[in-house]
């Protein structure tokens, strides 16, 4: 720009989380806890699937905070320094989902996955199914957990690190501790592709356990990038309407928008493409996957497509709607919506026939066994109950720091972003 | 009125920088500027200038559009209508049931429609066709020089507008 006029920072002070905002986030946690419970005493399964489902929305927002935080210092982006702290702050509930992650697995692994069942690959064993035997390598519990365990560590060892190093250079050399976070963020995106990819496995993809798709890593991830870049916009929206964070212009919520807009966008591409050459091929193994979702779940299957497809495509083209504060910030939550029901078509039809082959394999009428679960106010209370803890993190550590990171190398680049 | 009609008087600059600072100075003192031709985007000049947004995205659209409606009117006609097709092991013969098959090659059209339409646009509103005479203002206006168009009347002191021009930091003046 010709003018070089200086831009105060005004974000010098951290968030201030008020008692209203912990009693919001407070209430939806115990709407949450209440829900599970009731939700228990009358299906397990059921109850298992949907905490696995939430969790993985849950963990999925702080992970791919940590990842697009990543990817900022790795690509040297100067945009979006103002925008560090709250994507730092997403990022610090990783180790909380990883623990509820552990133990939703622990408790009720077999519930969800049918690979867990006792003897599911031993020759000879009433309950032998020979095409899961044949995946033992890679699913047995020793290595399942080894690789669970991994995740979490690996994760939320780079978030505290990015974080540490953040905090840090408001004392001192800015510039150093980007450095510093800058070959990690390296080190993170690489493990991050690995991890991410089996972790998808591991989650979701072995809850129908016959089935694979090999396009499944890359469609996981997108939905939870886009779900976390949705988190994201909320955050910022909800700060700046409060009257934090002024250094984030239109500009800036543009860049976002268009965030929001292309990963919605690929996220269609990915689900189409998986979609596509299954039911073009139409091969017996492969198209199960799709028929239980179109003839059980056909209105919940579709509607997450068009909800993460049509609305941010329709609604976020133009360049004047990515630069309104209220629409992003509505539109967050279109998205949050639709992928939370993505998340259920993913987990809940395989979990349910997992279900269903227990009750089979216990001898009960297997028709009547299945169940096929639907989303009822058990679901949306523990989504609350999410939604809560995650707004409670959040907010409880974006009341540590400054909300701008004073020493940021590209500080100065940022405030005077202009696209 | 076409443009050939207005008079314009050019001040060359050779700083990127500059030349954006220029407009606000020049036009303080009752200059027209109307444009800046530059080898390379400059950041904020759009705002300085004033210019309204350009409308090529909304020609992007009718002609994606377009491309859209022809190529599912085509695989209409060829796979369900002239010559009914067993997609996919699925003889449902009918085009909705069919349409996931169709979308790789809508999108392509689409896309194809689109770019092309919007490049052409392009050509035609700049009149820099193949073929026709391009207007270059200075030698090096598309290698590292910036040119400014100011709007001058029959009447206008072409003096006075090249010594502002020269002091707000053109290295020439050409009118």
């Amino acid at each position: 720009m010709g003018h070089h006029q200086h831009i105060e920072v005004t974000s010098t002070k951290p968030y201030e989380f008020t008692r209203k905002n912990r009693m919001i986030a407070g209430v939806m946690i115990i709407i949450g806890l209440i829900a599970i419970i009731a939700q228990f005493a009358t299906h397990h399964t059921q109850t298992w699937s949907n905490l696995l489902m939430n969790n993985f929305m849950f963990m999925g927002m702080a992970l791919c905070a940590t990842f697009f935080l990543a990817v900022q210092y790795v690509a040297e982006v100067g945009w979006s320094a103002v925008i560090k702290r709250p994507v730092e702050a997403m990022g610090q509930a990783i180790p909380v989902a990883g623990g509820i992650m552990v133990v939703i697995i622990l408790l009720g692994g077999q519930s969800l996955y049918h690979w867990m069942a006792p003897g599911i690959s031993t020759p000879g064993s009433e309950n032998y199914d020979a095409i899961i035997a044949g995946k033992n390598a890679f699913l047995n519990p020793v290595f399942f957990w080894i690789r669970v365990v991994a995740y979490f560590v690996i994760w939320t060892y780079f978030t505290k690190l990015f974080r540490k190093n953040s905090l840090l250079s408001d004392e001192g050399d800015g510039k150093g501790y980007w450095l510093k976070n800058k070959s990690a963020a390296a080190k993170f995106l690489v493990l991050f592709a690995a991890t991410e990819s089996t972790m998808s496995w591991d989650f979701i993809m072995s809850i129908d356990t016959h089935w694979y798709s090999t396009l499944f890593a890359w469609y996981t991830f997108a939905g939870m990038f886009v779900t976390s870049i949705a988190a994201l916009v909320f955050t910022i929206t909800y700060l700046k309407s409060k009257g934090y964070l002024q250094e984030v212009t239109e500009h800036h919520l543009h860049d976002i928008g268009k965030f929001m807009f292309a990963f919605s966008i690929f996220w269609t591409y990915l689900w189409f493409c998986q979609f596509m050459l299954i039911w073009y091929s139409n091969i017996p193994e492969e198209v199960t996957y799709f028929m239980l979702r179109q003839d059980h779940y056909r209105g919940w299957w579709l509607g997450s497509f068009f909800i993460n497809f049509i609305a941010p495509f329709v609604i976020l083209m133009t360049r004047d709607a990515k630069r309104k504060l209220y629409l992003l910030m509505y539109m967050s939550i279109v998205i949050f919506i639709g992928h939370w029901i993505d998340t259920f078509v993913m987990v809940i039809p395989g979990s349910m026939l997992t279900a269903g082959h227990h009750a089979a394999e216990a001898g009960a009428h297997h028709g009547h066994a299945l169940s096929l679960g639907s989303v009822g106010l058990m679901e949306i209370g523990t989504t609350l109950g999410f939604i809560g803890l995650f707004m409670y993190i959040v907010q409880h550590h974006l009341s540590k720091a400054p909300l701008v990171a004073k020493n940021h190398p590209m500080l100065e680049e940022s405030l005077h972003h202009a696209i | 009125m076409s443009a050939a009609e207005k008079k314009f008087v050019y001040g060359i600059f050779n700083d990127d920088e500059v030349v954006v600072n220029a407009i606000g100075t020049l036009r303080s003192q009752g200059l027209k500027v109307k444009d800046v031709i530059s080898p390379f985007p400059i950041h904020g000049l759009d705002h300085e200038l004033g210019l309204a947004r350009t409308r090529i995205s909304i020609c992007a659209f009718i002609y994606g559009m377009t491309g859209l409606s022809l190529a599912l009117l085509m695989m209409y006609y060829m796979n369900i209508f002239d010559w009914a097709m067993d997609i996919g092991g699925k003889p449902s013969f009918a085009f909705y049931k069919n349409l996931p098959a169709f979308i790789p090659v809508t999108f392509e059209s689409t896309v194809l429609c689109a770019a092309h339409g919007m490049v052409i646009t392009f050509l035609l509103r700049s009149k820099i066709l193949p073929g026709v005479e391009p207007h270059i203002i200075h030698p090096r206006m598309a290698d590292d020089h910036f040119v400014m168009a100011i709007q001058v009347k029959e009447d206008t002191d072409l003096a006075k507008v090249e010594s502002l021009v020269k002091a707000a930091g053109a290295v020439e003046f050409k009118s």
